[in-house]
């Protein structure tokens, strides 16, 4: 089981950037449409400042995975 | 009185005082969700200036971004002040906010200065709503006796699903009573000021309870952390806790919790056309129904474990979400109906243009169908003089009555999606009490779960309507209507392998300052 847990912490900690790269890319593409406007803007900006930190959250979730913390005999 | 039967009777007056407050609180935050629209059209002018990204942040703003920051600074007043004055000062604050948006006066009379003050009072409700749920959770909790402490702590639980419940209620009542069109004008102000009263009624009870006893007993012994937010986020052992509880619990608890009762109404409504009464009535009765379960699985979860009712929660929704729906369609779809053709009604209506050249066309068709399902169709079109032809694209609003046996199909649906919701919900406050030291509890439980409920269960509308716009092509204007579910399951999916894994599924069997294991199998 801990060698799961430390497996998949790599994966936490590649998806937090990942997902904040999509959402990213996804606010420039939907806001470079003609019938974009200062509201879509804005509900990207507010989207993508709320991902930001919990983005960091979870690659400091994967690290923590990685490095054996949430192991069982862990103290 | 012997002393179990005093501690009983002192534990309900700690029920009741926590869970009027934080229901009121509930209510006073949904009934601004509910009259979004008519409040758009009091403060907020048409045009698209610096107003309307007002409206936009007031209301689609506030409850994201806000929630997780009253968690904060309420979380560090309630680990250093106390629990008792903290929610008390949120009750206050959002009490006043409430009532005094029911105060404000339209755009009409004061200008820009309307939107920017509902806009204020709205970021105080978000603020009060992140410091009073943690406040009331730990309050309970550290009132309670280990072997109870999900049954007790989940009638906090039941809270937000009734709060949600009486501001529907509340709303109905009152716009059935007065008329659509004087409740659009000015009775939309009632439900807000009706809240004042029930907010003193709850300062007053709350003013005569105690401190939380595990609190008092660390204050006293000069144990009360100095500086909650450092010590609740910089330091390993706790942060870790903090980010499992996010990734491992609310994060899918906040996907489902939104999806059963937010999304579930908003999709019946906007995507299956049902009418705007028959879609509450719907989910009032689907609310009732389900409600006792918050308790029953809180009950449940002193006996089993809080993980794997939470887990099984989750499951069901990732699985059963995509079925429920698409009978959602089927049921409200004319396919599979049988029309009643002599009893087709259509009302053709002409009325001049303001400009006396134009007409405006009326088209309004009833069809009936033998299930006793009733589509009503009002068709709106503009006759040019000019040109002599009509409006390139009419607009056409589609209502639908279900008859008789799919309406309580519908309200069975629902009600199975709360039931996910109460399995993931009941048993969460338990779980969150017990995941954390109480020198730092009500800053550390109350940040996951406003970031899990506020921002991936507040998102879900959102995020699933911009999934289904993606969806939309020349070839199929319509979309993939079941395609935005696809946001709520992948999140509940990650929370399900992030909790099956590292949670355990231990009751703690006491939530004070000793080693906390319960992570550990």
């Amino acid at each position: 089981m801990n060698a799961i847990k430390r497996l998949l912490g790599i994966l936490w900690l590649i998806a937090g950037p990942a997902v904040l790269g999509f959402l990213i890319y996804e606010a420039i593409k939907k806001n470079a449409l003609p019938t974009s406007t200062s509201n879509d803007v804005l509900q990207w900006s507010i989207i993508i400042g709320i991902f930001i930190p919990i983005a960091i959250g979870f690659m400091i979730f994967g690290y923590y995975s990685v490095k054996g913390y949430y192991d069982l005999d862990d103290k | 009185m012997s002393a179990e039967a005093k501690h009983s009777k002192g534990i309900w007056s700690v029920i009741t005082a926590s869970s009027v407050g934080t229901l009121i609180e509930w209510y006073d935050f949904y009934i601004f969700g509910s009259l979004a629209t008519i409040i758009s059209m009091q403060f907020f002018p048409e045009d698209k200036g610096s107003a309307a990204l007002l409206s936009t942040l007031a209301i689609f703003a506030a409850g994201f971004i806000v929630r997780p920051f009253g968690a904060l600074v309420f979380g560090r007043l309630g680990d250093i002040v106390g629990r008792k004055y903290t929610f008390l000062l949120t009750l206050v604050l959002m009490g006043g906010s409430t009532f005094a948006i029911g105060l404000i006066p339209n755009y009409k009379s004061i200008g820009v200065a309307a939107p920017l003050l509902v806009l204020l009072l709205r970021l105080i409700q978000g603020l009060a709503l992140g410091g009073e749920y943690g406040g009331a959770a730990t309050y309970v909790a550290e009132h309670s006796p280990a072997a109870k402490r999900g049954f007790y702590t989940s009638w906090i639980q039941t809270t937000a699903t009734l709060g949600l419940f009486v501001s529907l209620g509340v709303i109905l009542i009152t716009r059935q009573t007065m008329g659509v069109e004087a409740f659009n004008d000015w009775g939309w102000r009632i439900p807000f000021l009706v809240s004042s009263a029930l907010v003193i009624l709850s300062i007053y009870i709350r003013l005569k309870m105690n401190e939380s006893p595990l609190f008092s007993k660390l204050k006293a012994e000069g144990k009360t952390s100095t500086n909650p937010l450092k010590e609740s986020f910089t330091k390993k052992d706790n942060l870790k806790m903090v980010l499992l509880a996010l990734f491992g619990a609310v994060m899918g608890q906040g996907v489902i919790w939104y999806t059963g009762q937010f999304y579930a109404q908003s999709f019946i409504e906007n995507v299956c056309k049902i009418d705007f009464g028959q879609s509450r009535t719907i989910l009032l009765w689907a609310i009732a129904f389900a409600t006792p379960f918050f308790v029953i699985f809180g009950a449940l979860s002193d006996r089993i474990g809080r993980k794997w009712i939470m887990m099984t929660g989750m499951f069901l929704g990732i699985i059963a979400y995509r079925p429920i729906y698409q009978h959602f369609l089927d049921i409200t779809s004319d396919k599979y109906k049988t029309e009643i053709v002599e009893q087709k009604e259509v009302v053709r209506t002409a009325t001049l243009a303001s400009n006396n050249m134009d007409s405006l066309i009326k088209t309004v068709t009833v069809r009936h169908f033998t299930d006793g399902a009733k589509f009503t169709e009002t068709s709106s079109d503009s006759l040019y003089v000019a040109t002599g032809k009509g409006a390139l694209k009419p607009v056409v609003k589609l209502e639908k009555n279900v008859g008789g046996a799919d309406y309580w199909t519908i309200i069975f649906l629902i009600f199975v999606q709360v039931l996910f919701v109460t399995m993931v919900y009941g048993p969460i406050a338990a779980f969150l009490v017990e995941l954390f030291p109480t020198r730092i509890r009500y800053t550390s439980m109350s940040l996951p779960y406003h970031i899990g409920n506020g921002v991936f269960g507040g998102l879900v509308p959102f995020i699933s309507t911009l999934i289904i716009e993606y969806t939309k092509t020349p070839e199929n204007p319509m979309g993939t209507p079941l395609a935005g579910l696809w946001y709520p399951i992948a999140v509940a999916a990650i929370c399900l392998v992030i909790g099956t894994l590292y949670l355990s599924n231990k009751v703690d069997e006491n939530v004070r300052d000793d080693e906390n294991e319960y992570i550990h199998h």
